[in-house]
């Protein structure tokens, strides 16, 4: 009996120990970014003045911006994009299906350092080829009597460069939130469809798209959230003029921490884990309805 | 009713390497029911699925009303289907699911100050709501418009699937084993209703099925495959009565099937003992395989038999007793009322009519022993145990 009480003891403080290295440093980011001095370590006081310098520093809101803008559209591409590829991946023979989804999931266990530098030299590379031609070639066309010189456009890291990255190392995901709702749904539904009339992008807006909707929506909310989270690969790719949050936040440390960085810091730790929470309850919840479904 | 409506014409159907179709002849008339039975693999959900246009023959011609149709897309076809496990769409309740064909604009051409105009045209939603509910009471489903699929039963969800499928108003109906989910009591219910709509209805089914006694019960016209290739055509009766060879014998219904000899016009030989028949024009001493129905043979007394054997197993079965009787090694199943124990010898009379002579197939010596019959065995091989049928090619 004493042992045993020993044992809960000891597991509860076991715990509490892995929880307290886990969250405290979120913690104390949070509990300071509400500080009225400037310490990092003493306490001065509540206040808001933070939160209210941060959306009065312009580079801060610009990168904010960056951030949303990439991750709105990367997410929005990669979700359509990978939807299909799912769908294309599920019509194909099994011996085709699982070594593509398997290169599928590399991307994703591949170290952010590696995918980054390796997109920032495969941009470079293509982008010196063009370069070189858009400096050396020059066509002239003759409209209308006139003669005008069109020059080639020359190619740069920036947004262009960052919207690609966040669209690649997305659709990993999509196509993998996709798939199960693809293999749990009953084949012979399309063909249904089709035998009631659809043509074949009828019964997918009809049929496939409602079925799977649940791992479309799950998709683009991880997608999103590994967009609005992603640093290393937005470093190597976004070049120098541009800028998104995070990479905003890693310059301004170089300066030594600020509690703006607690506070801006904190946003982005409550809208990530805001995201997260959602999809996770949305996944729960479909798990109940197919336990019920199974049941009845 | 003798109107030619669909036509297979030398289909052959190839899945990598594996040979589906072994070149198909079939025809199919207006408002006839028709059933495709076999066991798994034998080619007959291909064959559906080749009619309903989610497959295409890898030579052969598909012909409707005279006009061959291998490129049409299953939506242009006047072909519904009801899917094995009735593929409905969870998503939708009941009224709207039957609604779905009807909700889909169609494209009418219609003749325009001497131009034929080709537009989409959608049904008003009074006649939509009508054919529905229409629907719906035909298959006994009044008041279920609202429910959700999922709080369905089994025998509810078939009836959704036939009335999604058939208030399209097509020409012909396609069932892909529509029963096989159900239990035993429902399916006898159900094959009584099917026929009952067909004929209401008016128009042809094509009915897909591996269970003998359901084709047996519901066709006009049975088509027996196995291995790719059609086996026999023909009436319930001409099927049971007068089967092409041993394995459309042994299929359907229980057979013994023995070795024999034909001796002479309506004299065929079995165990060196000579038995009237009906059969004629086979060559004289020709091999025969010689069929004979567990209910066709008669126990008399050992010393009157034509054939002496020993009785080694008995089970009751309610109506009759299934016995099997050893002669000279060889195993029969004779159905009988009289009750014969175990070890005991008996005489055997077998009439003319009771005596089906086959030309020797490659089918021959494979079925109709009854050497290993037992409870078990004949519930292995029993068809309604099928591993998913033929869905596999399409993966």
């Amino acid at each position: 009996m004493s042992t045993n009480r020993k044992n809960r003891v000891g597991s509860r403080l076991y715990m509490a120990l892995v929880f307290f290295f886990l969250y405290a440093p979120i913690l104390l980011l949070i509990v300071f970014s509400f500080n009225a001095g400037k310490s990092g370590v003493v306490w001065q006081g509540f206040s808001l003045q933070w939160y209210a310098e941060l959306f009065q520093d312009r580079l801060i809101i610009q990168s904010v911006y960056t951030t949303l803008l990439v991750s709105v559209l990367a997410t929005a591409i990669a979700t359509v994009v990978g939807t299909f590829t799912a769908i294309g991946f599920f019509s194909m023979r099994r011996r085709w299906r699982a070594p593509l989804l398997t290169v599928n999931n590399i991307p994703m266990m591949n170290a952010d350092i590696v995918t980054g530098v390796a997109m920032c030299l495969f941009f470079v590379a293509v982008f010196g080829g063009w370069n070189y031609l858009a400096s050396n070639y020059a066509f002239t066309v003759n409209l209308f009597g006139a003669i005008y010189r069109i020059t080639l456009p020359k190619l740069y890291l920036g947004f262009g460069t960052l919207l690609i990255a966040h669209v690649t190392f997305n659709i990993p995901y999509v196509i993998l939130s996709v798939s199960p709702k693809l293999r749990q749904m009953d084949s012979n539904l399309v063909d249904a469809a089709r035998d009631l009339g659809c043509t074949w992008l009828q019964a997918f807006g009809k049929v496939i798209l409602p079925e799977i909707m649940p791992g479309i929506i799950s998709g683009a909310l991880i997608a999103f959230t590994m967009s609005v989270d992603d640093f290393v690969i937005s470093y190597f790719t976004a070049g120098s003029s541009t800028s998104t949050l995070a990479m905003t936040i890693y310059g301004m440390t170089k300066k030594g921490v600020t509690p703006e960085i607690n506070a801006i810091s904190t946003i982005l730790f409550v809208v990530v884990l805001f995201l997260l929470i959602v999809v996770n309850v949305r996944e729960s919840r479909a798990e109940k309805a197919a336990a019920k479904r199974q049941l009845s | 009713m003798s109107k030619e409506l669909i036509r297979l014409s030398d289909c052959f159907m190839k899945f990598d390497d594996d040979v589906i179709l072994d070149h198909i002849n079939l025809y199919i008339n207006d408002k006839e029911f028709l059933t495709l039975l076999g066991p798994s693999g034998c080619g007959k959900t291909t064959t559906l699925r080749i009619i309903g246009g989610f497959l295409s023959p890898t030579s052969g011609d598909v012909l409707f009303d005279g006009v061959r149709i291998n490129d049409v897309p299953p939506h242009k076809r006047k072909v519904n289907t009801v899917f094995q496990k009735y593929a409905l769409f969870p998503h939708l309740n009941v009224f709207e699911n039957v609604a779905f064909g009807l909700r889909i604009p169609r494209t009418q051409t219609v003749e325009q100050e001497g131009k034929t105009v080709s537009r989409k045209v959608k049904l008003p939603k009074q006649e939509i709501h009508d054919r529905v509910m229409e629907m719906l009471e035909i298959v006994n489903l009044k008041g279920f418009e609202k429910r959700s699929i999922s709080a369905l039963s089994g025998g509810q969800q078939q009836r959704v699937a036939i009335a999604r499928a058939l208030v399209n108003r097509p020409k012909v109906l396609l069932l892909d084993e529509p029963l096989g989910a159900l239990d035993m009591r429902l399916r006898k219910d159900m094959q009584q209703e099917l026929k009952r709509i067909q004929q209401e209805m008016g128009i042809t089914f094509i009915y897909v099925t591996h269970d003998q006694e359901e084709a047996l019960a519901m066709s006009d016209t049975v088509v027996v495959m196995d291995g790719g290739r059609i086996q026999q055509i023909g009436t319930p009766e001409d099927i049971y009565n007068e089967p092409k060879n041993a394995f459309v014998a042994d299929f359907i219904g229980e057979s013994n099937i023995i070795d024999g000899i034909m001796r002479a016009d309506g004299v065929v030989e079995i165990f060196n003992r000579k038995f009237q028949c009906l059969d004629k024009g086979f060559a004289k001493d020709e091999p025969v395989d010689v069929v004979i129905r567990p209910e066709d043979v008669d126990i008399v007394d050992e010393s009157q038999g034509q054939l002496r054997g020993t009785v080694t197993a008995v089970t009751f079965k309610g109506v009759h007793y299934d016995t099997i009787v050893d002669f000279y090694g060889f195993k029969w199943l004779i159905q009988t009322t009289d009750f014969c124990p175990v070890d005991s010898h008996i005489g055997i009379k077998i009439d003319p009519d009771g005596i089906h002579v086959l030309k020797k197939s490659q089918y021959s010596g494979m079925f109709g022993d009854y050497s290993s019959y037992s409870e078990e065995y004949e519930e292995i091989s029993d068809a309604d145990y099928e591993p998913e049928e033929e869905s596999g090619h399409e993966e």
